[in-house]
């Protein structure tokens, strides 16, 4: 197996009864690439995504995410990767240095590191002031940034971002690009899933997924440059309606 | 009249769709009556007991006979000594011991009294009332036969001081109690939900932003659930009568009266609960809480208001429940006519009258 | 038949969730309110429909002022809030015919008005809400908020969560409305949906930005945008960023969109520095400005 693939997926299918909600896809993601994940509600990207984390067993096929199978090594793919949703991310009623705290325990840091990381992450991301307020009370662009610092907490080889960016305003939302870009120049690979198609433009690499299975994958440029659009956005639609 | 019967038609799909919600509807009142009837009993059967009789005479043998006889008590033990009583009563399986004095017989005939003690387990105090009850009726049953065919008479005093009515039931009692219980949960908890829920999907939203008026929705909202609690109401009082041989000594109009108006009041408490409440959690812990444990323990349902601390008698006034158990008692097991109870159904009138009017204005037209 | 606003402000709390608001939609357009989550959208649009009471300020719908006639603004504005609002657990037919009793009025009566849009769910009515894909459920709930034939339509962030394709054929629709009359503000957070419609008022932390029509507003970009790219995205940025003439540097999908400060800015001495800093591949082009990259100048 090439080390410098983190993920590898070959044949991955699940079937929930008669239904082929993941149709034997195949693909690889390097490390320190930003991967997107595309496709519509129902086309079978969290089910796909929910194999690789290692909470549901595929039907067939094989998977290795980083360097773990996902049929006997759930477990260890656990604490090697990551994971941010716009829906759960942070414990709104902890102050942020209690959350880093918490999960910071979850993944088994000592306390000397948690130290370290917190006020890591309070310098970093410039949280001297708040970090001792409540993070409900917090907006919403900065709780994404916490989080994902959080999601990195234990330096994991993959973060598995769902929809990371929908909904804040442009600003904020290219500084949290900045903060993605960042750890994949370090070295995290960034596996991100999503409907919006604006956040698959900053993606290095994007497959997407119609009823099952992968039915583009490819570099940004490249898909538009084939479907001849000047949007990922068009890119979905042309593909989306055959 | 068109919006109104659209919306009350909308709300029984609600009620319809929601299987589980209907079998707790429907179902809680048959369990908890079942329950009550028949599980959560004051009758007793075949209670071990042990028997130490220090007379050993023909009067004690034959009142032991009469107790092995009946089918409360089986006498499992004979005890010799006083030292051997706590013994038994460790063990754990004897609920009583009977103590019969020296020369019971002899001090019966010379003294015209005798004493037999009765020892009861008393770690479950309502067995043991209903233990020593049975005895002593025993004793009493016992006592007549003698007088009738001897001419002196004579007296066996028992210790125990309680008067127990075999005749009486224990489900009898609870009747009345389970059916307030049950309409009170029914009405206000399911309204309080229901409307909650519009606002928690925010459907209430878009109702708001109608044409269609405060007063139309909770109506709307109110007059499904009269019609359950009445069907609720009517198979409670079926159950009692069919499966516990419970008669209405009453007027059955009255009684069908007497429930409305008390669903009614129900009703509004719901309503007022869902305008406090944001989620349906909220709504389901408030009417928990702030109503089912007050008719619980405050209605006299359970505990007797008259032996209750003066504050919380006073607060007891306040519970609508209690009003409606004293009316239910007394149209079911007394059969009286409103004659007697139109002080506590004026009572109800005017708490009912009372929310209504609260949560008609308290009802939001905006959304804060 | 349009919207006023005069001076709207409100406050919860502790936080100021809109600030002195106003503008005008005229009749029959499509004006939109583009801005990200908490700007102060939702708030703007409950007390329009008359479910929340401004603080300061009023607003008139149709004419009707929306405390005193809140009545009749009730009868005639459809609204479709935020959040899915409609009965899961009633079949689609079910929740149309509901909407349209509590309306007074039937399906029948206005069916011209929604037949383009219901004739696509129609194979499903007798569905539920709750098991429908985001793309019906969305097309339900456009179909109950019109079923009355508002004057004024308003629609709060219709095509959130919803995929690509559905969110295509939603603002279609939403062109074929106008075209029968109907007044219709929307909210989005998607800034790709600005350009679809007549106006829009770009809003942020309560405030509006600004309003024009989508293309004036793009035209009015003070500064020439380029599209800069080189091999490592990351080095690209950060050395953009300690480039000392940049006057704004943003991540824009593949590329970075770099402003300079300098009136007669040379790309080419750009690339130079680039070079020196050890990227490779380096391109830089002029390219246009969009709605994002306003809204961005506005709110820095």
């Amino acid at each position: 197996m090439n080390s410098n693939k983190v993920i590898q997926v070959k044949g991955l299918t699940k079937m929930f009864g008669d239904f082929t909600a993941v149709n034997a896809i195949t693909f690889a993601v390097e490390k320190g690439e930003i991967f997107g994940f595309l496709g519509a509600n129902g086309a079978g990207k969290t089910t796909a995504m929910k194999m690789l984390i290692g909470i549901s067993n595929p039907t067939s096929g094989s998977a290795h995410v980083a360097g773990f199978d996902v049929f006997t090594q759930a477990e260890d793919i656990k604490k090697n990767i990551g994971y941010m949703s716009q829906k759960f991310a942070l414990y709104d009623d902890l102050t942020v240095k209690e959350n880093i705290t918490f999960f910071g325990g979850i993944y088994g840091l000592s306390k000397l590191k948690i130290k370290e990381k917190t006020k890591e992450m309070i310098d970093d991301l410039g949280l001297e002031d708040v970090a001792n307020q409540l993070v409900g009370a917090l907006p919403l662009g900065w709780k994404q940034k916490i989080s994902f610092s959080v999601a990195l907490l234990h330096e994991p080889k993959i973060v598995f971002l769902d929809e990371p960016t929908g909904g804040v305003d442009p600003i904020t939302r290219r500084q949290f690009w900045e903060m993605i870009y960042r750890a994949a120049h370090q070295g995290t690979t960034i596996f991100v899933t999503t409907h919006y198609m604006d956040e698959a433009e900053y993606c290095d690499r994007v497959s997407i997924m119609v009823s099952g299975k992968i039915e583009a994958l490819d570099t940004p440029k490249k898909l538009k440059e084939q479907f001849q659009v000047t949007s990922m956005n068009d890119v979905f639609l042309k593909l989306a309606r055959g | 009249m068109k919006r109104f019967i659209g919306f009350v038609t909308k709300e029984f799909y609600h009620i319809f769709r929601d299987r589980r919600s209907l079998f707790i509807l429907f179902g809680m009142p048959i369990v908890q009556i079942l329950l009550f009837g028949f599980a959560i009993t004051n009758e007793i059967n075949n209670v071990d007991i042990a028997i130490l009789d220090h007379s050993n005479d023909a009067i004690t043998k034959e009142i032991i006979n009469k107790i092995s006889a009946s089918k409360y008590f089986s006498i499992i033990q004979l005890i010799e000594r006083e030292d051997d009583i706590e013994s038994v009563f460790k063990k754990g399986n004897v609920k009583a011991v009977l103590n019969f004095e020296q020369d019971f017989s002899k001090n019966l005939i010379k003294e015209r009294q005798a004493t037999v003690q009765i020892l009861t387990d008393a770690t479950d105090p309502n067995t043991a009332n209903t233990i020593s009850n049975y005895v002593n009726s025993i004793l009493k049953k016992y006592q007549q036969e003698q007088n009738k065919a001897i001419t002196i008479n004579y007296v066996i005093v028992s210790e125990p001081r309680m008067v127990y009515n075999p005749e009486l039931k224990s489900v009898y009692m609870f009747v009345p109690g389970v059916m307030t219980i049950i309409l009170m949960l029914v009405s206000a908890m399911m309204t309080s939900i229901s409307i909650t829920r519009e606002k928690e999907l925010g459907t209430m939203e878009i109702l708001l932003v109608s044409p269609i008026k405060p007063f139309q929705v909770i109506v709307g909202k109110v007059f499904p659930y009269i019609f359950l609690s009445v069907i609720n109401a009517i198979i409670i009082v079926l159950l009692s009568i069919f499966i516990f041989k419970m008669p209405v000594q009453g007027s059955l109009i009255l009684l069908a009266f007497e429930s409305i108006l008390f669903i009614v009041s129900a009703l509004a408490l719901g309503i007022l609960i869902s305008t406090i409440s944001a989620t349906q959690q909220t709504a389901m812990m408030i009417s928990l809480m702030g109503l089912m444990l007050p008719v619980i323990l405050l209605s006299g349902f359970i505990f007797p208001i008259s032996s209750m601390p003066i504050p919380l008698q006073f607060i007891s006034h306040a519970i609508p429940a209690k009003w409606f158990i004293i009316i239910l008692k007394g149209i079911m097991l007394k059969g009286v006519g409103l004659e007697f109870i139109w002080k506590e159904t004026l009572i109800l009138i005017g708490m009912t009258v009372l929310f209504m009017g609260i949560s008609v204005k308290k009802y939001k037209i905006r959304l804060e | 038949m349009g919207i006023s606003i005069n001076h709207i402000s409100k406050s919860y709390k502790h936080v100021k969730a809109l600030q002195d608001i106003s503008f005008d939609v005229k009749p029959n357009e499509l004006f939109g309110l583009i801005g990200p989550d908490g700007a102060g959208k939702t708030t703007l649009f409950r007390i329009l429909t008359t479910l929340l009471i401004a603080n300061e300020g009023n607003a008139t719908i149709a004419g009707y002022d929306v405390i005193h006639d809140f009545k009749e603004i009730r009868k005639h504005v459809g609204y479709m809030p935020g959040k899915f609002s409609l009965y899961q657990d009633l079949t689609i037919e079910e929740n149309l015919k509901f909407f349209a009793t509590i309306f007074g009025t039937t399906i029948d009566e206005n069916y011209d008005l929604i037949k383009d849009i219901y004739v696509q769910i129609e194979p499903f009515k007798n569905r539920r809400a709750g098991k429908l894909s985001g793309g019906m459920k969305q097309k339900l709930a456009l179909c109950c908020a019109l079923i009355h034939k508002p004057k004024v339509l308003f629609l709060d962030e219709p095509t959130t969560g919803v995929d690509p394709v559905s969110r295509k054929e939603f603002w279609d629709m939403l062109k074929r409305l106008q075209q029968k009359n109907i007044t219709i503000l929307v909210s989005t957070p998607y800034m790709d949906e600005a350009a679809l419609c007549d106006r829009i008022a770009l809003i942020q932390d309560g405030e509006i930005l600004q309003i024009d029509t989508p293309e004036t507003i793009v035209k009015q970009y003070p500064k020439t945008i380029y599209n800069v790219n080189a091999s490592n995205m990351y080095q690209l940025i950060m050395s953009l960023k300690a480039y000392p003439h940049q006057y704004s540097v943003y991540p824009f999908g593949e590329f970075v969109h770099y402003t300079d400060t300098r009136d007669g800015f040379n790309p080419d001495e750009l690339k130079q520095y680039l070079q020196a800093q050890n990227l490779s591949n380096i391109t830089i082009e002029k390219t246009q400005a969009t709605i994002e990259d306003s809204f961005m100048e506005f709110a820095k």
